[in-house]
């Protein structure tokens, strides 16, 4: 079974449909990235996929023993974040909090977990640095380590790389792909950069209120919809990093 | 300095006041952390002048202040987060409202009762002799409460403050615990409020976050670094507003303003280790 599936998935606020007719799975190990401009429904679909905001209507079925406080979810930063003084152990410890069930402390296994997970993107030897001091790659990848402590399963990362200079988006991707190929864990990203949506992702979804595209990402180079991103992208000059000429051409 | 201490003892209200502003100053420490961070901070400058309309409302009726103002702050404390939830006013502005209605509402009762007198006063600056052994105990079991709830809370309390929208997603209830903050917030606010004045009460809960922030840079150094500074000033302000015959809450926050401005010289220089 998929580990998770929609039908005629939708959502609104005081009844106003924000997005609708969503009908995708993810299964297991698949790096799944969800594009579209903005205001087209990217974020009420995440929140909606945590179990945050009830559907309108349709279906959003869990699979494989997934629940829904075992997504490990990677929100875009606050404003409350950087300047928070916590150490980066503090931080990715906090990962562990749906494991407590009503124990009110962690134990050595729940300090395991995060270590294993600081060791993995490495960031161990930073376990005792002050968070707010840590640089914007940095700060993502203790961020990805705490989702990485909530789920066995499945990750949410909302614009993981919002923010960061060319190299550490570079660098945040090849962590991201790390976890998803070597750990196993399936990754849903929502991104704004459709050339490294392309190059890493699975499966591509595209949302403008309601699903627009649902696919692997051959087939999505070759689609319409990708071509009318593209143009309505460049018509904004928003410079698209890789885009082949012939897509944003006539 | 220890005649002057045995001497401070020799007063059974000022040993009341020790006993109880110790607790409290813990507290308020504990709270402040979070709240601070949260940018709630202004909540306990609005509970506080509930507060005082709630200790007005039961000086008019006669009864014990506590039973009133306990109750009447946790309401207020619950419309505070509702009305900053809402979005339809900003957070300050619904606190601005809050706080003066019911100071306006507090000088109403007060001047329609018994007037304009020296109750007024302590209850807007502070006094250690209002407190009868009755409040003592009533405010002991209030601070142990609230500092055995913290204790056993302080995982989710770090998660909710560091990050709301992952905790939420990771299936910790945020309504739940940000409700025990404001209840917890509103207990101290009320408790605090007889000694320090409920003009001077939140200096309890910003001042030892704000001084440690200068220095600390792990969540839980913060926490023990302002439960130091607050108790250290508490007791050092109610020995200075002995000597010198000054309202203990001013006495107080003096001492907190003094600390912050040497921790923020220290914080100037960056060869402090910054291992704290």
């Amino acid at each position: 079974m998929s580990l998770i599936t929609c039908e005629n998935l939708s959502y609104a606020y005081d009844n106003v449909v924000i997005c609708d007719q969503l009908n995708f799975q993810v299964e297991d190990g698949d790096y799944l990235c969800i594009v579209g401009e903005n205001g087209a429904g990217k974020s009420t679909l995440v929140k909606g996929l945590l179990h945050l905001k009830k559907p309108a209507g349709g279906q959003l079925l869990y699979g494989d023993g997934l629940r829904a406080d075992e997504i490990g979810y990677l929100p875009q930063q606050t404003q409350i974040q950087k300047d928070f003084p916590a150490s980066v152990q503090e931080v990715v410890l906090s990962g562990c909090l749906n494991r407590l069930g009503l124990r009110p402390f962690f134990t050595a296994a729940e300090k395991e977990i995060a270590r294993q997970n600081m060791e993995a993107l490495e960031i161990l030897d930073l376990k005792d640095a002050c968070y707010r001091q840590l640089s914007g790659g940095q700060q993502q990848r203790v961020l990805l380590a705490r989702a990485l402590c909530a789920t066995k399963k499945l990750v949410l990362l909302d614009e993981p790389v919002a923010g960061l200079d060319p190299a550490l988006t570079q660098t945040m991707y090849d962590y991201i792909y790390k976890v998803n190929r070597k750990m196993g864990i399936t990754v849903i990203m929502v991104s704004h950069d459709l050339e490294a949506a392309l190059r890493f992702s699975t499966r591509i979804l595209q949302i403008g209120h309601r699903q627009l595209f649902f696919g692997t990402p051959e087939e999505y180079r070759k689609s319409p919809q990708y071509r009318m991103l593209v143009q309505s992208r460049n018509a904004r000059h928003v410079r698209l990093p890789g885009t082949e000429k012939g897509d944003s051409d006539e | 300095m220890n005649d002057v201490i045995t001497s401070i003892l020799s007063y059974p209200f000022m040993a009341r006041a020790l006993v109880v502003g110790t607790l409290v100053a813990l507290c308020a420490a504990l709270l402040g952390v979070s709240l601070v961070l949260k940018r709630f901070s202004m909540i306990g400058d609005g509970l506080s002048h509930v507060g005082f309309g709630a200790l007005a409302i039961a000086s008019a009726l006669n009864t014990q202040p506590l039973l009133i103002a306990v109750p009447v702050v946790i309401a207020g404390a619950f419309l505070l987060l509702r009305m900053n939830r809402a979005d339809k006013m900003s957070g300050d502005s619904a606190t601005a409202l809050l706080s003066t209605g019911a100071l306006a509402i507090g000088v109403m009762v007060i001047s329609m009762s018994s007037g304009m007198n020296t109750n007024v006063y302590n209850y807007l600056f502070g006094s250690i002799l209002g407190m009868s052994s009755q409040d003592v105990v009533l405010s002991v079991v209030i601070s142990v409460v609230v500092l055995i709830v913290f204790v056993l809370f302080y995982n989710r309390i770090f998660a909710v403050t560091f990050d709301e929208s992952f905790a939420a997603a990771t299936g910790t209830r945020i309504q739940l615990y940000n409700s025990v903050l404001a209840i917890l917030t509103a207990l101290v606010i009320v408790v605090g409020m007889r000694i320090m004045g409920s003009l001077l009460i939140s200096s309890l809960i910003v001042f030892p976050a704000l001084t440690s922030m200068l220095l600390c840079r792990r969540f839980f150094s913060v926490i023990i670094c302002s439960s130091v500074i607050s108790v250290v000033c508490l007791l050092a302000g109610l020995i200075l507003s002995y000597v010198l015959a000054a309202p203990a809450g001013a006495s107080i926050v003096i001492c907190n303003l003094v600390v912050y401005g040497v921790f923020r010289l220290l914080s100037l220089f960056h060869s402090i280790p910054r291992t704290l």
